[in-house]
């Protein structure tokens, strides 16, 4: 059962941010895109400290199955990465909302969040595709 | 049989370290019988039959045509009536075909077995749980498994509808269980009551890859000579004269081999992070310093290994290979094909 958290905002790219206080907010992938890459094996991450525009390619995926860009939902500089994903990239796909998160970013334009998709229209996206 | 079931990684690595067990009925079982089924296939296969002195033993062997490329590889089991072929799903009716053609002068009979299915259990367990199942008054009872316990490798007996071989696809001890379809279910349902994990293609690949052995296809085809495919040690050139399919020109594939005029199969290990993938280009250094390209027929992640390998296509003086992933310059180790055995690193 592919699962789409209602409090996270999706890119049509199948990423997810979750905006915290302060202007800062957490990326992913969603539930729907780690079943379709299959087993993860390496996550390749930004460095701390990346400006990184909407849409840019911002982390690389290599699963069994393929390699696949990650696109940056938001805009801003990047002030964490999850390094776990370094070790045991198998928590995307076993938790892709929580402990697989990718990179957290403190945002420069808050308003490109309205053009994002909430949980049902995204659920609505993936099942159409 | 799916790719997975669940988790490819977990799955292979199942196997790797208890049972798992892959449904492998697609592939196509051959029957060839009749008085001159040893002269027959004497001449449509590359390795000789003859060798296979005991009943119930197997050999791997290619399948050439005229020009000497691989039209198959497959395994021929030495029974009571004759011989046992298993050959590859996607050259079924190309395989069948070129076997009638090939039949003529010969008295045989060339019958393929649609109502068999085939179930492949792989890993340090299996062995012990199918025997313990096959004792089963369901399937074949009392004495049964110790039959198939002391099967050596490479070795096959029949027992009743039942053939059960020491054959694999994994590097790993097992068996494969060919059956009658109706009752692979419920053998199926024994094996996974004692815990067999199911296996799918993804998993039955990164184990067969890490075991150095060819997937038909991929690693060569028709225009593939086999001793560019790693399989010099398959073809039996003695006695010298056993005319089989494709002899000649595979004597000028040798001599080109010698010229080292011809490309040769070899492993490649990548300890950096990323993933070589099929079709990649690989950048090979010759001795002389020159540069020349070669290819990836076969790559993946390893679980075992945690890293990726790949079987590659490659000039024969190469010294030294690299690849280009993402606008950097890897290098590559080249290795003999075969990197894992009974769950161990091989290669150095």
């Amino acid at each position: 059962m592919t699962s789409y958290p209602e409090n996270l905002k999706y890119m049509r790219s199948h990423e997810w941010v979750r905006v915290e206080s302060n202007g800062e907010a957490v990326v992913g992938i969603s539930d729907h895109a780690q079943a379709a890459l299959g087993d993860i094996v390496f996550v390749e991450l930004p460095e701390v400290g990346t400006i990184v525009h909407l849409r840019n390619e911002i982390a690389v995926v290599e699963s069994v199955k393929a390699a696949s860009d990650v696109y940056s939902p938001v805009s801003g500089e990047v002030t964490a990465i999850n390094e776990e994903l370094l070790e045991t990239p198998e928590m995307v796909n076993k938790v892709p909302y929580d402990g697989g998160w990718f990179y957290r970013i403190q945002l420069s334009d808050e308003t490109e969040l309205d053009d994002l998709m909430d949980a049902e229209t995204y659920s609505d996206f993936c099942d159409e595709n | 049989m799916p790719i997975h079931y669940g988790s490819q990684v977990e799955e292979h690595n199942c196997v790797r370290t208890a049972a798992g067990v892959f449904d492998v009925s697609h592939m196509t079982v051959i029957d060839v019988d009749g008085e001159d089924a040893t002269a027959y296939l004497q001449t449509l296969l590359a390795n000789n039959v003859a060798k296979l002195k005991v009943l119930g033993a197997a050999l791997y062997s290619a399948m050439l045509d005229e020009n000497g490329g691989v039209l198959d590889d497959l395994i021929v089991y030495k029974t009571t009536s004759g011989y046992r072929l298993v050959v590859n799903c996607a050259t079924r009716v190309k395989d069948l075909k070129w076997m009638a053609k090939h039949a003529s002068g010969f008295s045989i009979s060339v019958q393929e077995r649609p109502n068999l299915s085939i179930l492949a259990v792989h890993g340090p367990l299996a062995i012990s749980i199918v025997c313990k199942i096959l004792e089963k008054n369901e399937f074949l009872g009392n004495g049964s498994g110790e039959k198939v316990r002391t099967l050596k490798n490479f070795q096959s007996i029949k027992l009743n509808d039942w053939f059960v071989a020491r054959t694999g696809y994994t590097g790993e001890l097992g068996l494969e269980v060919i059956l009658p379809s109706e009752q692979a279910p419920s053998f199926w349902d024994a094996l996974l009551d004692e815990e067999v994990k199911p296996v799918g293609l993804g998993a039955r690949d990164t184990l067969r890859l890490e075991a150095g052995m060819n997937l038909y296809g991929n690693d060569m085809d028709e225009n593939t000579s086999p001793l560019s495919a790693n399989m010099n040690r398959t073809i039996a050139w003695e006695p010298d004269d056993r005319e089989f399919i494709g002899r000649d020109a595979l004597k000028n594939h040798q001599l080109e081999q010698k010229a080292g005029n011809l490309a040769v199969l070899v492993g490649l290990v990548m300890e950096a992070r990323g993933v070589l993938r099929n079709g990649q280009k690989i950048i090979c250094t010759e001795l002389s310093g020159e540069i020349a390209e070669g290819f990836i027929t076969s790559g993946s992640f390893s679980p075992t290994l945690k890293h990726s390998i790949a079987l590659a296509r490659i000039p024969t003086n190469t010294e030294s290979c690299q690849v280009l992933i993402r606008d950097n310059l890897i290098p590559l180790r080249i290795v003999e094909p075969g990197f894992v055995r009974f769950g161990k690193k091989i290669f150095t």
